[in-house]
């Protein structure tokens, strides 16, 4: 287990190498002089643009410049965002409980919905109920996750008045208020987990149910229940689990509209935030930020597989 | 050749075609997508108006005759908008991911067929990309290139590109141990006539797969970052940055809101529709449903 | 049974919201700002919002009432002891959040940090002060270099704000992270972009006018959302919502809404002189800038947008104000005239324009109209939306072409005129300069004659706005703040300012 692990690190190392010089890389993108930027009411003193200039290596070869960034990236200094003075890493720490929250709340939804679903319609193959399960699986995915964000609150907020249309409440500070602001954009995220999750449960059931030793236990007389409950079930979860970690790190993307349409203050929001502050630092950090995040979701993922799947043991 | 195609004499081509052609839904969806695209490449002359025109005597309408789907806060036709729309998200679905295609094959095959250490680099850099969830990319690329309809265009490409590369890559890799390639191999071709008359015509079915699937994904990407205001920019027109102006005004004018975000999700769903029965029709281990 | 405990699951999610509500505090107000405020600091700060979050944190030497008069707040009173030298008593007692007491050497601190730190915007509002003077612990004498009609009223904005001297020179630049003043309420938290949080200050030395024991800032640009917030009930009030839902919230029994003309006026800023971003044919050609105001028609965008609520204008100051000048109106829309004069200007058509615009619903729409109108003239115009904080920093370091921007507007027509218009104003992103110009203004500044005094602005708007075109004043807003009906004592006062005294909630 843990040689398999080291291996993998190996794999994972690389990439996040390459991924932090592509990152470094967009900020060559960037127009306009960031001394100038930077020196805010000072940008008229030439001393002063000149001190931020080297504080910045502005002035060095850029691979000087690059394995600077990685040593302060590597110690957690993300840099410091233009917009609010603030450190970065601070920043995406301190709105990122709130995404988790949401996505944590989008999964469970996500997983209630889906995953019986997708059980009930591999098992009732081709019956009206599968057509319609599948149907409403597929509206699910094509269904742009905005227009449901804003239907929602039409008629939720506006028309109803059951609950507040944007805003967010923390978990700790009002459990009851938190639900109520996080309700409706945990249901707009969540049903598109279910949607996925539907699809490759019922794939993988379908797979399972039709496996030899299925066929085995009906023929020696089991129950259908016992055969769907014991074997076909717990063979087919393990695609679900792994994807489900996947599907957790997609939804920190996926929150980005939904936060934007709610209001609320999470890391998707900081980063559209940042794109129209202009502020470059912000936007740099949320990339590194959000790959860390995914690649050790993908690790977790592996490990869980590995775990679940008995025969992937010796790998 | 495959043993089916010996018994039964058609080539495997035809018989997709023929379990396509079959798969109700998936025709169903071909339909739509057709609809589309021939609103999309027709839209300047079929609109019935200039989608950019303005008429401050006609704000926010609903829907009549002249207007079949009303006019928006600024007086201009939503029908003509929306025809016209389809031509932003159909561009950002079959340009862009026919450049991550184009780039992404190539560069796959390459991994696959040419030596270990470019495996190991381009496996790598494709691991990097695709960690980056693609919304997240095409907002950081919009910020530090601007907010542009060709912008959204190239961030999609560029995050689209790894699945493709890895598919190509997966497929050379396998066609690699076939007898043919390693006959050919030691008769001395490179790899990338190998990879052109081998590998390339195996690796048709699955990529028209993905790229169906990838087109419905890229067309919500656009709409998605147009929405944001990072796409299509102002005032021509995207079904995403319509849906957002369209907010402000969902009790009085709900028609604004409504349209865009309809042709949304039935293209999307239509593409996902022939997506789906491609696989079905192409992937010769799956039962009739 | 999945139908019934959907439904179930609603009902206990809409009993815990009335009940959640009715056990909130009742003395905690909840204010939608239309943007986030830039920096807490009475001198470095731009925003308009910033200075709603002021009105509870800092007070200043004077105020003004609902009639534009100038009253005591931190003064009690003043005397002209010749035409220029003002001899200011300040009240006894009042202490600073940190618990230092007010003095008159707080006072000659304060105004010199408005006078003379690194990047003040207020140096153009009192740079007519020569000297100051702490002739006793509660009074202080300033001389100016002139007589100066509107140097009052500076003192009842950010201008008079008193600060701690104390919590200043130890947080330097970083003061408007903390902010330490003198009024009601002290400062608590602030999360960028997402709220501010202050706390009644038991210590203010008018503590009987303040009844709320708290108020949140939340700033939500999009007007829809802000309404929404305000109808269910997140919100107790809004510091504006968008003319188009007035009668909406007119209709909503469990709301109020108030309406009073503005003290200023929304215009486009064109930047003619400030960096290389002025290297364009719009920045650099009054006859294409000509073009660009003649191909938008004012009453149209009003009617478009604002359902015809506000008041087309071409000159900074609106019709209430004494220094109003009737005949010096808007240009009705003249596109052959436009294009003409492009022609004649010899540039090549189509002119490329870029316009930063700030990040509200509002205003992008604006925009967009704008952008059809000008392109009839032979205008093709960007769109640059940004965040109205980071957008007043750019156009402060010249990074705009053309910038669609408000100002709040003050009593005196040289608080919205001098610092923008004034080749040293701090406010005068577009660097204009026009030394006749500048003379005027200046002359302006000190003329005791009212009929004299507006003569020489009719001047300077024929040198300054018909000539140079160096910027286009559009119209003049209205204030329009919402509450819900449980709240009253609310004051509204032109400036479109929300203060707390007096303010209560049921």
């Amino acid at each position: 287990m843990w040689l398999w692990l080291l291996r993998r690190l190996g794999q994972v190392i690389p990439t996040l190498l390459i991924l932090s010089v592509l990152v470094f890389a967009l900020q060559q993108l960037m127009p306009g002089d960031p001394a100038l930027i930077l020196a805010g009411e000072e940008r008229g003193d030439p001393q002063v643009l000149a001190q931020i200039r080297a504080e910045l290596m502005l002035d060095r070869p850029l691979h000087e410049q690059y394995l600077h960034w990685l040593w302060r990236v590597l110690h957690g200094d993300f840099g410091f965002s233009w917009r609010i003075r603030m450190p970065v890493g601070q920043l995406i720490l301190e709105k990122l409980p709130v995404t988790f929250q949401l996505a944590a709340m989008s999964f469970v939804i996500g997983v209630a919905i889906g995953v019986p679903a997708g059980v009930m319609s591999a098992v009732w193959r081709d019956k009206p109920s599968d057509w319609a399960i599948n149907g409403i699986a597929l509206f699910g995915i094509s269904m742009p996750n905005f227009w449901l964000g804003i239907m929602m609150i039409l008629l939720f907020s506006v028309q109803l008045g059951w609950l507040p249309p944007s805003g967010y409440v923390p978990l700790w500070e009002d459990p009851v208020m938190s639900l109520q602001t996080t309700i409706m954009p945990a249901f707009v995220l969540g049903t598109g987990v279910a949607s996925v999750l539907m699809r490759h449960t019922r794939a993988a059931m379908l797979g399972a149910l039709s496996q030899d030793y299925v066929r085995t236990a009906r023929a020696k007389g089991l129950s259908e229940k016992f055969v769907v409950g014991k074997h076909a079930l717990r063979n087919a979860l393990i695609p679900v689990v792994t994807l489900g970690t996947i599907e957790f790190g997609r939804l920190l993307a996926g929150a980005v509209l939904t936060e934007q349409i709610f209001s609320i203050p999470g890391f998707g929001k900081l980063v559209v935030d940042a794109v129209f502050n202009r502020d470059y630092p912000v936007v740099q950090g949320v990339v590194m930020a959000t790959a860390l995040i995914f690649v050790t979701l993908s690790l977790i993922a592996d490990m869980l597989y590995m775990a679940i799947n008995p025969r992937l043991r010796t790998a | 050749m495959s043993v089916a195609a010996i018994e039964t004499g058609e080539s495997p081509g035809r018989r997709a075609l023929r379990r396509f052609a079959q798969h109700k839904l998936a025709m169903f969806g071909l339909v739509i997508v057709v609809i589309f695209v021939l609103a999309a490449a027709l839209a300047p002359w079929i609109a019935p108006f200039d989608p950019l025109e303005t008429n401050w005597s006609r704000l926010r309408q609903p829907p009549s005759w002249t207007h079949p789907f009303g006019t928006d806060e600024n007086g201009r036709d939503v029908l003509s908008r929306v025809l016209h729309g389809a031509r932003a998200s159909m561009m950002a679905g079959v340009i862009a991911v026919g450049g991550a295609v184009l780039i992404g094959v190539p560069i796959g095959l390459l991994a696959g067929l040419g030596g270990k250490w470019m495996d190991v680099v381009i496996s790598r850099v494709a691991d990097a990309m695709l960690s980056i969830p693609f919304l997240i990319l095409a907002i950081a690329l919009a910020a530090f290139l601007g907010p542009a309809l060709e912008n959204a265009m190239l961030a999609i490409a560029i995050s689209a590109s790894p699945i493709f590369v890895r598919l190509a890559r997966g497929m050379a890799l396998d066609a690699r141990n076939t007898d043919w390639v390693e006959a050919a191999r030691a008769m001395g071709n490179p790899p990338w006539r190998i990879g052109l008359l081998h590998v390339l015509p195996n690796i048709l079915p699955p990529l028209l797969v993905q790229a169906t699937l990838a087109i419905a994904e890229a067309i919500i990407a656009e709409a998605s970052l147009s929405f944001l205001g990072l796409g299509q920019q102002p005032p021509n027109p995207s079904w995403g940055s319509m849906l957002n102006s369209a907010q402000r005004f969902i009790d009085s004018a709900p028609w604004l809101a409504i349209f865009p975000g309809l042709a949304i999700f039935l293209v999307v769903l239509a593409f996902n529709l022939v997506g789906d029965g491609l696989r079905d029709a192409l992937d010769p281990r799956s039962q009739k449903r | 049974m999945i139908r019934r405990t959907l439904l179930a699951a609603c009902a206990a999610l809409g009993l815990s919201a009335g009940i959640a509500q009715a056990q909130a505090p009742t003395q905690n107000l909840r204010i939608g700002l239309r943007e986030d405020p830039d920096i807490l600091d009475p001198t470095l700060a731009r925003t308009f919002v910033g200075r709603i979050v002021f009105a509870s944190l800092c007070d200043k030497l004077f105020d003004i009432n609902d009639k534009l008069e100038i009253v005591p707040q931190l003064a009690t009173g003043y005397t002209w002891e010749d035409p220029r030298t003002l001899l200011i008593r300040l009240r006894e007692g009042v202490r600073f959040h940190d618990g230092d007491i007010m003095d008159a050497e707080a006072v000659r601190y304060s105004l010199n940090r408005h006078l003379t730190m690194q990047g003040s915007f207020r140096r153009s509002e009192i740079n007519t002060i020569e000297a100051m003077e702490v002739v006793s612990p509660l009074q202080i004498r300033i001389r100016l270099t002139g007589p100066s009609a509107p140097f009052l009223s500076q003192l009842t904005d950010r201008a008079g704000m008193i600060i701690s001297p104390r919590a200043a020179e130890a947080a330097g630049r970083n003061f408007g992270n903390h902010p330490v003043c003198a009024g009601p309420f002290r400062f608590v938290e602030r999360v960028a972009q997402d709220r501010i949080v202050v706390e009644r200050f038991p210590e203010y030395w008018n503590a009987g006018a303040v009844h709320l024991n708290r108020i949140t800032y939340l700033p939500i640009p999009d007007s829809t959302v802000r309404l929404a917030n305000l109808q269910s009930g997140a919100l107790e009030m809004v510091q504006t919502i968008d003319p188009d839902d007035v009668p909406a919230v007119r209709r909503n029994s469990r709301l109020r809404v108030s309406v009073s003309d503005e003290l200023g006026y929304q215009g486009i800023t064109i930047n003619t002189g400030n960096g290389a971003r002025a290297q364009t044919p719009m920045g650099q050609n009054p006859r294409v800038r000509e073009a660009f105001e003649l191909a938008i028609d004012r009453d149209a965008v009003n009617r478009v947008v604002y359902e015809g609520m506000f008041v087309p204008t071409a000159q900074p100051v609106p019709p209430a104000n004494p220094m109003h000048i009737r005949d010096f109106r808007p240009e009705p829309r003249n596109v052959e005239r436009a294009r003409a004069l492009l022609r004649e200007a010899g540039v090549t058509t189509p002119v490329r324009v870029e316009m930063t615009v700030p990040n509200n619903p509002d205003l992008r729409q604006v925009g967009e109209v704008i952008q059809a109108m000008v392109r009839e003239a032979g205008f093709e115009l960007r769109l640059n939306a940004t965040e109205f904080a980071t957008s007043l920093q750019a156009a402060a370091r010249g990074d705009f072409e053309t910038y669609l921007v408000a100002w709040s507007g003050r009593v005196d027509i040289d608080g919205n005129f001098w610092a923008f218009t004034h080749s040293r104003g701090a406010q005068n992103d577009g660097r204009y300069a026009n030394p006749e110009v500048d003379r005027l203004l200046d002359a302006a500044r000190i003329e005791p004659n009212a009929e004299a005094r507006r003569a020489l602005y009719a001047q300077a708007y024929q040198i300054a706005i018909r000539q140079d075109r160096h910027r286009i004043y559009l119209w003049h807003r209205k204030n329009i703040v919402a509450h819900t009906a449980r709240l009253s004592g609310f004051v509204n006062v032109a400036d479109g300012l929300i203060r707390p005294q007096g303010i209560r909630l049921q």
